[in-house]
């Protein structure tokens, strides 16, 4: 949505007009449960169930989710790393759903990943400087000026310097190594970057450097995110738009501000209080309370019927156990699934806390 | 910040008394092929019986090797401890290997970060729970420890626990897991609990279920709590006093609300300007601590956040040469910086308190 001034680095093509950069539609992924003596299948772990989103050209998605709601999966589906056992994934107008092996690579140039470890996602017998050129390698690419010369830009854009070619990254501390994922991943100018937990692993005061980093980047270059994270307040700062996921399904999907300010899923609300916050005073003044959730989330393999929040919602009623309540724009940009949505006008006061939480000073 | 002195009643006067763990200058140094590394270098602090005390910092900063060493669980030849940790007027350091073993379980118990890793997978989550119970109550019956480990579950909320005693870790997800090994921390009622980043595995809604409960049972036993992490979210949640932990050293102790109105180091402005927060207006970029976190073996001359420091240069060269120690700036509220706290108050108003 936010065109940036990419247009000042030529190579990254501006995208066509209206056209969105990734469409998903009907996004599933079953991971078969095989038993018995015949290996036959007796059961899947629905992983994506069912997902509808799109990604424009220059703006940030973000995922939200807790462990196990497939967010990750997804992200691997839409890298095609991982084979969809349903819907339709295209990017700039091209249905990459099945693509092969051979057929995908020449699109690997645009889609490029970010992972969340930076430990094992870096082969500890190569250079960094083997590490950032094996996409050009691999694409049979000849980088103008050689090789060489384009990974040490490439580390210089991430914020390392270009001595660093011929280390190896165990002589790089958590922070750096990210930046060395990162200058891979930038390597072949791609248009999207999948990022699945980019700063989990890192410490506070580094994965803010980190999260300047991807936002210079993205001023910079012009590029389309993914960002896949379980940390809400990350993710409020990094995105355009914000998706939460809930088992396999996006439960709500929203501009940013619309989503942080008035969150109308309960599980969005239910996540957001859960959020510590780090002011002492308002726990003492006992200001704020605290929607908990009881229970965890249930086995994918076998989800909740209709709704499958309505295990641990507040709200439920009969109509969530029987109908599955779909995805629906309650406002401009701001769609919901739930059958008893919070309104941001504040005509429902069942909810535990209705004063959003980003009021308080 | 000057309101900092009508923090709300709750926030009690610190309680009179002795304290009932009071660690002085403790050092646990390590003997390594590449030289010695001083993870703990000198670490001070008070701890009453009902609160709470947080310990913050990155990896790498000392906040683990200090509670494993309160442990005694730094018992290797390697190793060199160095201080004094007096647990009710006893030294910790001074007892033998026997007498700490007696303690721990008993008056001290640990919560670990990862549960899938402290917990045994080869054991039923109730014959751990059971075990540590029974060595230190070698009276007890098998029955009475069974019901005891069924009245432990049923109290950090799990559901039908007599059944799932019998279960093993594995079957357990992660916040139950979480839950049983707080269980099996509080089976004999131990005075001081330590958390060692008790929710860092954990997704926030399960974060939230899990700080809840440690804060209901820390009011039902009135046990002293040290909670260690790298979440200023965490520790505001449950802690009542802080300390700041850089390069092995307490860099900035003290009580919660006044540590989040008025720090006092840079470091800590550095910690609290890189996270971005839910509660705040969006900004439109994070303030990061530049650099990275100095290596335990070459801690930086001085004081040893002056390469990340932006204000190193207004100690005139004090800060590579002399190393801060910690004086009290407010009542209570100790922090190690050369700055002088006039200039620092100024700092602080100016430039770090409007973009926080």
């Amino acid at each position: 949505m936010t065109d940036t001034q990419g247009a000042t680095i030529p190579s990254p093509a501006p995208a066509p007009e209206r056209e969105p950069l990734l469409k998903v539609t009907g996004l599933t992924r079953h991971f078969p449960i095989r038993g018995g003596l015949l290996r036959r299948q007796t059961g899947a772990v629905r992983a994506v169930d069912g997902i509808d989103f799109t990604v424009n050209a220059g703006e940030t998605l973000g995922v939200v989710g807790e462990s196990g709601c497939g967010k990750s999966t997804m992200g691997r589906l839409i890298t095609r790393l991982d084979e969809p056992t349903g819907g339709k994934i295209q990017f700039e107008g091209t249905d990459i759903t099945h693509l092969g092996v051979g057929a995908m690579r020449p699109l690997r140039r645009d889609i490029q990943m970010i992972f969340q470890d930076p430990y094992s996602s870096l082969n500890p017998r190569h250079t960094v400087g083997t590490i950032v050129s094996a996409p050009f390698r691999l694409q049979g690419v000849q980088p103008e000026g050689g090789v060489k010369k384009a990974v040490q830009d490439l580390l210089e854009l991430c914020g390392l310097s270009p001595e660093h070619y011929n280390r190896y990254p165990h002589e790089f501390s958590g922070g750096q190594r990210q930046r060395i994922g990162i200058a891979r991943a930038l390597a072949l100018k791609p248009k999207m970057i999948v990022a699945d937990e980019p700063v989990s692993a890192l410490d506070v005061s580094i994965q803010a450097q980190v999260v300047n980093l991807l936002d210079d980047l993205q001023q910079e270059l012009g590029l389309t995110y993914l960002i896949i994270a379980h940390d809400l307040s990350v993710v409020r700062h990094v995105s355009d738009r914000v998706a939460v996921m809930y088992l396999g399904k996006i439960v709500e999907i929203a501009d940013r501000d619309s989503l942080y300010r008035s969150p109308m899923h309960p599980y969005t609300n239910a996540l957001m209080s859960a959020v510590p916050v780090p002011d002492p005073r308002r726990r003492q003044s006992g200001g704020r309370e605290r929607i908990l959730l009881k229970g965890d989330v249930p086995s994918p393999i076998n989800p909740p019927s209709g709704c499958r929040f309505r295990t641990r919602c507040w709200k439920a009623q009969d109509v969530c156990a029987s109908r599955e309540p779909l995805l629906t724009a309650l406002e401009t940009g701001h769609q919901v699934a739930c059958h008893f949505p919070e309104r941001s006008e504040g005509n429902d006061g069942h909810s535990p806390e209705n004063a959003p939480e980003n009021q308080g000073s | 910040m000057t309101d900092l002195q009508k923090t709300p009643a709750d926030s009690a006067p610190a309680p009179l008394g002795d304290p009932f763990l009071s660690v002085r200058d403790l050092r646990i140094h390590f003997d390594t092929d590449d030289g010695l590394v001083r993870s703990v270098d000198g670490v001070s602090f008070d701890l009453h019986k009902g609160r709470t005390l947080g310990i913050v910092g990155e990896s790498g900063s000392g906040k683990s090797v200090t509670s494993l060493g309160i442990m005694g669980l730094h018992r290797s030849k390697r190793a060199r401890i160095s201080g004094e940790i007096l647990l009710d007027g006893e030294d910790l350091i001074a007892a033998g290997p026997d007498r700490v073993r007696q303690l721990r379980g008993r008056e001290l118990a640990m919560i670990f970060q990862d549960p899938l890793t402290a917990m045994h997978p080869y054991y039923t989550v109730g014959a751990q729970i059971i075990e540590a119970y029974r060595v230190h109550h070698p009276k007890a019956t098998k029955k009475e420890a069974r019901a005891r480990a069924v009245e432990m579950l049923d109290r950090v909320g799990i559901p039908q626990p007599d059944r799932r005693l019998d279960d093993y870790p594995h079957q357990f997800s992660g916040g139950m897991r979480q839950r049983a090994m707080i269980a099996m921390a509080l089976v004999n009622d131990p005075s001081l609990l330590i958390a060692d980043e008790p929710t860092t595995a954990l997704d926030v809604t399960v974060q939230a279920q899990i700080l809840d409960l440690i804060r209901d049972l820390q009011e039902e036993f009135g046990s002293a709590v040290i909670i260690i992490t790298h979440d200023l979210g965490v520790v505001a949640e449950l802690a009542d006093d802080i300390l700041v932990m850089y390069g092995g050293k307490c860099v900035e102790r003290g009580p919660a609300a006044s540590l989040f109105d008025a720090p006092e180091h840079p470091y800590t402005w550095g910690l609290l300007g890189s996270m971005p927060r839910l509660d705040r207006e969006l900004q439109e970029r994070l303030v990061p601590v530049k650099g990275t976190p100095p290596s335990l073996i070459n801690v930086p001359s001085g004081c040893a956040f002056h390469p990340r420091c932006p204000y190193a240069a207004l100690t005139g060269g004090r800060s590579t040469s002399e190393v801060p120690v910690l004086t009290e700036a407010a009542p209570g509220h100790h922090a190690a910086c050369h700055l002088a706290a006039d200039e620092r108050h100024r700092i602080f108003t100016e430039e770090i308190a409007p973009r926080l």
